[in-house]
C-alpha cells in the first residue's frame, strides 16, 4: 500500500497540515507538525501569483520568495523530510506554472526522487490534465484534485477521473483562510461526493480551530488546516515550532477522536 | 492538432479553447462550472440574431461606431514612404477600443442572470469602460486596481467613481495590473453565484480570449470595408500595439486569411529588452497564468516577473494566447519599442496631425515611423489608434521633465 492509502486505512480520520516551503525554518516546522500528530503534510510551493489564496498564505508566499526560495530548495526540503520521516505522506501543493516550467516529466521525476506522494495543482483544471497528470501517474504519484460547492453531480466524474490519493473538498466557494462553511453544507456535499467514489475525502478552507476540526472529522475522512498554521509561522518566526506542535496536538486530538 | 499548416487562421480556438498549444482553461475548480456556463451561453448568444442586433445598435448609437478611417497626410509626407492611415478607435465613447468589449460582455452577463459586475484595470481605461456600461445598464460595479496605478491614474479613478463604481485599491505584489487581476479572481471565486467578471483583454480562461476577440473584431471588419471603399484594395500592412492584445487581435482577425495583408504587433520594450520591459513574446517563455497558457515574463522557476512600461495599459507580463499562436505560426510579425521611442512618436503625432494619442498606440506609431519609410509610396499601412492621450498627459509631462 502507498503511504497515503495506509494513512486513510487507519481507524480514525486524518489531520492534513499545510505550511509554505521556505517561510521560516521549514524543516523544523515540518518536524513540529509530525511530532504534534499530523497524518499528512502539505508543503506549499511558493508562487508570485497565488490567486486562490487569502492574505495569510499570500503573505507566506511573498516572505518565502523574498527570502530567495527556489524550486530546488522546495525539492530539497521534501527530500530531507522524506529521509527523516519515511512513513509520513508528503504532498506538494501549489500553482501550475512552477510545476510545468521545465516540463511535466521533469517535475514528475523530481517529485518522485524527493519522495513526494501526491501533488495538488490549484489552477490545473481536469480539462488541462495532460499538462501534468499522465507524467505524475506514470511515476505513481497521486494527482489530488479539488472539488468545491460549485462542482455539481454532472461535473464530479470529470474531477474524479484520474485523481487518486484523496479528494480535497473545498468547503467554501472562496479563497483560503477566510470564512467557515456551515457543517450542514459540508456534510451534504461529502455525502454527495461519496455516492460517486470510494476515494477518501479531506475537507479544507476556513478550518482554524479544534472545534471546527472535530465537526468536520465526524463527516469526512480528513481535515486540512493551513492558514492557522501559516499565521503561527508569521507570528513566532524561529520560535514557531513549539507553537505549531501545540496547535497540531490539539487539532490531532480533535480529529482523531471525532468518531 | 490543427496548427501545422492551417488551412485557415480564423478557425481557432478548438473546442477546448486552445490556440495550438496556447489558451485553455487553467482556473480553480470553483470557477470551472461558471466558465463552462459562460461558454455555453456565448455559443447561444452568437447564434441569436437579437443579441447581435442589440450589440450592434449599442455600438452605433452609444459607442459611436463605425469609427472613422483617417488618412494622415502630413505624417505620411514626413515619413516619406507608405501611406499611413489610422483607425480612429480613440474617438469612441470613453476614448478607447475597450468599450466595444464591455458592451458585449455586459449583454452576456445579463443573459446569464448575473447581477453584479467586477473588472480589473491597469491604466483605468478598461475600468472606465466597464463602469460606463454598468451605469448604462444599472448594475453595481467593483473595479480592482493596483494601488500604484490608483495613484498614477487619479483622473480615471475619479471617472470610475463618478460613474458609480467602487474602486478597490490592491496592495499585494507590485500593486499593478497583474495583482489587480489576481484580486479580481479571488473576489470572483467568493462571489461566483451572482457576479460576472468582465475581463478587459483577449486573455484569461476560455472562452474569454475568443469572445473578447469577437467583440473587438468590429475594428477589423470596419477597416476592411472602409479601406476597400476608399482605396479600392486591402491594406498592405496592419500595425497595432499589444499589452494583452485585444485591440490588435480586433484589427488583425478579419484579415488573417488574406495572405497579402501583413501584420505587425508592437510590444512595450520599456527601458529596453535587456532591462525591465513588458514584451512577453520577445523576452518570455510559454507558461500558465490567469487562466491561460501563453508567453509570460518569468524566471527559470516559473515565478512571474514584474513588467514595466511607461504605458500602464501595456504593463503586463503576459499576452493573449491567440497572439502567442500567431507568432508561432509566423502569420503575424511582432516587434517592440521602448518608452523613449513611444514618447517621440507621441509628440510627432501631436505635431503633424493634431491628434494626441494614448501611450499605448504611441508604441504602434513608433513602429510605423520605422517601417513606413522602407515601403513604397503606393503601399498602405493601417494603424489602430486605439486610445486618446488625455489620460496620459501627466505621465508624458513628467517623462519630458515639464512642470505643469
Amino acid at each position: 500500500m502507498t503511504r497515503l492509502a495506509n494513512t486513510f486505512a487507519k481507524p480514525h480520520p486524518a489531520l492534513v497540515c499545510f505550511i509554505t516551503a521556505g517561510d521560516g525554518d521549514t524543516a523544523a516546522n515540518l518536524d513540529a507538525l509530525v511530532e504534534g500528530g499530523a497524518d499528512v503534510i502539505e508543503l506549499g510551493m511558493p508562487f508570485t501569483d497565488p490567486m486562490a489564496d487569502g492574505p495569510a498564505i499570500q503573505e507566506a508566499n511573498i516572505r518565502s520568495l523574498s527570502a530567495g526560495t527556489t524550486t530546488a530548495d522546495v525539492l530539497k526540503l521534501a527530500t530531507d523530510f522524506r529521509a527523516r520521516h519515511p512513513e509520513v505522506p508528503l504532498i506538494l501543493m501549489g500553482y501550475a506554472n512552477p510545476m510545468v516550467r521545465l516540463g511535466p516529466e521533469w517535475f514528475a521525476d523530481a517529485a518522485e526522487a524527493a519522495g513526494v506522494d501526491g501533488v495538488i495543482s490549484v489552477d490545473l483544471a481536469p480539462e488541462e490534465d495532460e499538462d501534468l497528470g499522465p507524467a505524475l501517474r506514470a511515476k505513481g504519484i497521486s494527482l489530488i484534485r479539488l472539488a468545491t460547492p460549485t462542482t455539481d453531480d454532472k461535473r464530479l466524474p470529470k474531477v474524479l477521473e484520474g485523481s487518486s490519493g484523496f479528494l480535497y473538498y473545498v468547503a467554501v466557494a472562496g479563497i483560503t483562510g477566510m470564512q467557515q462553511a456551515a457543517i450542514e453544507s459540508i456534510e451534504a456535499n461529502v455525502r454527495r461526493i461519496k455516492s460517486h467514489t470510494d476515494i477518501p475525502i479531506a475537507v479544507g478552507f476556513g478550518v482554524r480551530t479544534p472545534e471546527q476540526a472535530t465537526e468536520i472529522a465526524r463527516v469526512a475522512d480528513g481535515v486540512v488546516v493551513g492558514s492557522a498554521l501559516v499565521d503561527l509561522v508569521k507570528q513566532h518566526g524561529k520560535d514557531a515550532p513549539q507553537h505549531l506542535r501545540e496547535l497540531t496536538e490539539r487539532l490531532a486530538k480533535a480529529v482523531h477522536s471525532a468518531r | 492538432m490543427t496548427e501545422n499548416k492551417p488551412n485557415s487562421f480564423m478557425n481557432q480556438p478548438d473546442e477546448r479553447g486552445h490556440f495550438g498549444q496556447f489558451g485553455g482553461r487553467y482556473v480553480a475548480e470553483t470557477l470551472m462550472p461558471l466558465i463552462l456556463d459562460l461558454e455555453q451561453e456565448y455559443n447561444k448568444a452568437k447564434a441569436d440574431p437579437a443579441f447581435k442586433e442589440e450589440f450592434e445598435d449599442l455600438l452605433e448609437h452609444y459607442v459611436g461606431r463605425p469609427s472613422p478611417l483617417y488618412f494622415a497626410p502630413r505624417l505620411t509626407e514626413e515619413l516619406g514612404g507608405a501611406q499611413v492611415w489610422f483607425k480612429r478607435d480613440e474617438l469612441n465613447h470613453t476614448g478607447a477600443h475597450k468599450i466595444n468589449n464591455c458592451v458585449g460582455q455586459i449583454l452576456l452577463a445579463m443573459r446569464m442572470g448575473k447581477t453584479r459586475i467586477i473588472a480589473e484595470t491597469g491604466a483605468g481605461q478598461h475600468g472606465v469602460a466597464t463602469a460606463t456600461v454598468c451605469a448604462r445598464f444599472g448594475l453595481p460595479c467593483t473595479i480592482f486596481m493596483g494601488k500604484t496605478d490608483v495613484e498614477r491614474q487619479a483622473p480615471n479613478v475619479f471617472r470610475m467613481k463618478l460613474l458609480g463604481a467602487e474602486v478597490v485599491p490592491v496592495t499585494s505584489g507590485a500593486a499593478t495590473l497583474k495583482d489587480a487581476m489576481n484580486e479580481a479572481l479571488r473576489h470572483w471565486v467568493a462571489n461566483v453565484h451572482d457576479t460576472f467578471y468582465i475581463i478587459g483583454t483577449a486573455a484569461g480562461p476560455h472562452p474569454y480570449p475568443e469572445l473578447v476577440r469577437d467583440f473587438q473584431s468590429v475594428i477589423g471588419r470596419e477597416t476592411r470595408e472602409q479601406m476597400l471603399k476608399r482605396t479600392g484594395k486591402l491594406p498592405d500592412l496592419l500595425i497595432a500595439a499589444i499589452g494583452g492584445g485585444s485591440n490588435a487581435i480586433g484589427l488583425f482577425h478579419p484579415f488573417l486569411d488574406d495572405p497579402d495583408v501583413k501584420m505587425l504587433g508592437v510590444e512595450a520594450a520599456g527601458h529596453g529588452l535587456d532591462k525591465q520591459h513588458a514584451a512577453s513574446l520577445a523576452g518570455g517563455f510559454p507558461g500558465v497564468l490567469h487562466g491561460n497558457k501563453t508567453y509570460l515574463l518569468q524566471d527559470e522557476d516559473g515565478q512571474i516577473a514584474e513588467a514595466h512600461s511607461i504605458s500602464a495599459g501595456l504593463d503586463y507580463p503576459g499576452i493573449g494566447p491567440e497572439h502567442a499562436w500567431l507568432k508561432e505560426t509566423g502569420r503575424v510579425d511582432y516587434t517592440s519599442v521602448t518608452d523613449d521611442e513611444a514618447l517621440e512618436a507621441f509628440q510627432l503625432l501631436c505635431r503633424t496631425e493634431g491628434i494626441i494619442p494614448a501611450l499605448e498606440p504611441s508604441h504602434a506609431l513608433a513602429a510605423v515611423t520605422k517601417v513606413a519609410p522602407t515601403m513604397g509610396k503606393d503601399e498602405t499601412i493601417v494603424m489602430n489608434l486605439c486610445g486618446r492621450g488625455d489620460k496620459d498627459i501627466f505621465t508624458v509631462a513628467e517623462a519630458l521633465g515639464v512642470e505643469m
